[in-house]
């Protein structure tokens, strides 16, 4: 990504930040290489995430998100293609065709910012996790993927919105998880969506 | 700038310098490792900011200042609403709070437009704010919310907004100096917190509220609150009234504040918290310095606006 974009980025972030907040109640840095996954309850979730990393990783972290969202309109797409760098998935394709572009931008060294219950959910805890998460693992087993929690975003802009609240948002982040331990799907998306939980065990939502 | 108002600024400016000596030679001594030497500093560089920007804003005018006040106002209001458990149900209530009642008030204290400014949060905004929450179909906690939403609004903007209120009084002889007289008040509301913490660090023995607020003592609230009233009868000359009105008028402001402080400690603790925010170094949040505003001011402001207009 070039300065121009980064600029543009690092203001709308600098906006994003002066309107929630967006500070980072880390218990420990992400790794260097990793993917972070997050509850996801409103449309700023993505820049909410990329404004709480380091300028440093930020620019080694590009979101994932769905192609029919950030496709839909000119302004959404220069966002999506220029601005943040995002990896389109198809959400309607499913199966690991979808998952090709992530993979491709993990072995390229991208780091990856995933919203694993694959839409927006009205409320403080996250819902049941898509598979897509266990499937990036499967040939990646040291794979660090990083939970996050996002405090108050539900509030601050829950479905139909037009403009954020300006409530303080933190997001917390935990310990990396890894698929290193052969276990099935099941076992691993539940400690997954464990840890994302054990993070807003800590705050008020729970 | 009139001859009181510059005096003020040195007085204000004295008090930084001495306490930042006095924090300094704490320093040396405890050699940093004395976390309440430590805050004590962070405190007092945060008032130098403070100072600052009151005086910055004072010094520009009196539309300035209301900007700056409407800041404060919504600053606290975000730290207040952020610890508040409201659901996403109540996004409109809020929306109203945040971009409607805060620009709506200072603006009414703008216009000057008096019985609007007095009646606008408890008749315009009490009823709006409520029409949202029932139109937002959750019956969940419904009342609770509500009346929190609405209490936040109170405390962070309508106690909050008549502070500058006093700015747009016609007050009698006083040939408006009206913001000498914001700075009486807040630098008694000010002083007293100062004043009481310091008592109670040097003297106090006694709890105040140990389930509200541990910290207060009842040397700190008697020592700190005469000091900052007989303080306030001093500085007479900034203010319409004479000597002994002037202390009347600062005891007011000191008990109205140490009980304002109080009930924000309660609400504060009620909610989970033990500081409103983490936007001052040393302080804790807006509403940390403002909780002594909230209730004092609108009854100052009344005291002033029946008795000397």
């Amino acid at each position: 990504m070039n300065w121009f974009f980064q600029l543009q980025r690092d203001a709308l972030l600098a906006l994003v930040r002066a309107i929630v907040g967006a500070t980072v109640a880390a218990h420990e840095a992400p790794p260097a290489h990793t993917v972070i996954f997050s509850n996801h309850t409103s449309h700023l979730d993505t820049l909410v995430l990329l404004a709480a990393l380091p300028r440093e990783q930020r620019n080694r972290t590009r979101p994932v998100a769905a192609a029919d969202y950030w496709n839909a309109g000119a302004i959404r797409r220069y966002m999506a293609r220029r601005i943040l760098n995002v990896v389109m998935v198809d959400r309607t394709a499913g199966g690991p065709a979808a998952l090709v572009p992530l993979e491709q931008a993990l072995d390229q060294g991208w780091s990856l910012i995933v919203f694993p219950e694959g839409t927006r959910r009205q409320a403080p805890l996250p819902g049941p996790f898509r598979t897509g998460l266990f499937h990036l693992t499967k040939a990646r087993p040291a794979l660090a993927l990083t939970p996050a929690y996002l405090e108050n975003m539900h509030r601050v802009m829950p479905r139909g919105a037009p403009f954020p609240l300006p409530l303080l948002c933190r997001v917390h982040l935990g310990e990396p998880v890894r698929n290193d331990a052969g276990e099935d799907k099941d076992a691993f998306l539940a400690r997954a969506h464990a840890a994302v939980c054990a993070l807003a065990n800590g705050t008020r939502a729970a | 700038m009139s001859e009181g108002f510059v005096s003020i600024g040195l007085l204000v400016l004295a008090l930084l310098v001495v306490a930042s000596v006095i924090g300094y030679a704490l320093h040396l001594r405890s050699e940093g490792r004395s976390d309440t030497v430590n805050n004590l500093n962070a405190r007092i560089r945060a008032w130098w900011g403070m100072a600052v920007v009151m005086f910055g804003a004072m010094l520009l005018g009196s539309t300035v200042t209301l900007i700056v006040f409407a800041f404060a106002s919504a600053m606290a209001l975000r730290e207040f609403l952020t610890l508040t458990p409201t659901r996403q149900a109540d996004y409109w209530p809020l929306f109203i709070a945040f971009f409607f009642a805060i620009p709506m008030q200072y603006l009414l204290l703008g216009m000057k437009w008096y019985g609007l400014f007095s009646v606008f949060i408890p008749v315009y905004v009490f009823g709006l704010v409520s029409f949202a929450s029932a139109l937002s179909q959750d019956t969940d906690s419904f009342f609770q919310r509500n009346a929190m939403i609405l209490f936040a609004v109170m405390v962070c903007v309508y106690g909050v907004s008549h502070a500058p209120g006093i700015l747009v009084l016609d007050i009698r002889g006083f040939g408006g100096r009206n913001v000498e007289l914001l700075f009486f008040f807040l630098f008694i509301v000010q002083l007293s917190d100062v004043l009481q913490y310091v008592f109670g660090k040097l003297f106090g023995r006694h709890a105040l509220s140990p389930q509200v607020s541990p910290s207060k003592t009842w040397e700190g609230l008697i020592g700190g609150g005469l000091s900052a009233t007989l303080i306030g009868g001093a500085l007479h000359p900034i203010t319409p009234f004479g000597f002994w009105t002037a202390t009347a008028v600062a005891l007011q402001i000191v008990v109205c504040g140490a009980l304002g402080g109080l009930v924000l400690s309660a609400v504060k603790r009620s909610l989970g918290a033990k500081d409103w925010g983490s936007s001052i170094a040393g302080h804790g949040g807006f509403m940390d310095r403002l909780d002594s505003v909230t209730f004092s001011a609108p009854v100052f402001f009344h005291v002033v606006r029946y008795f000397w207009t």
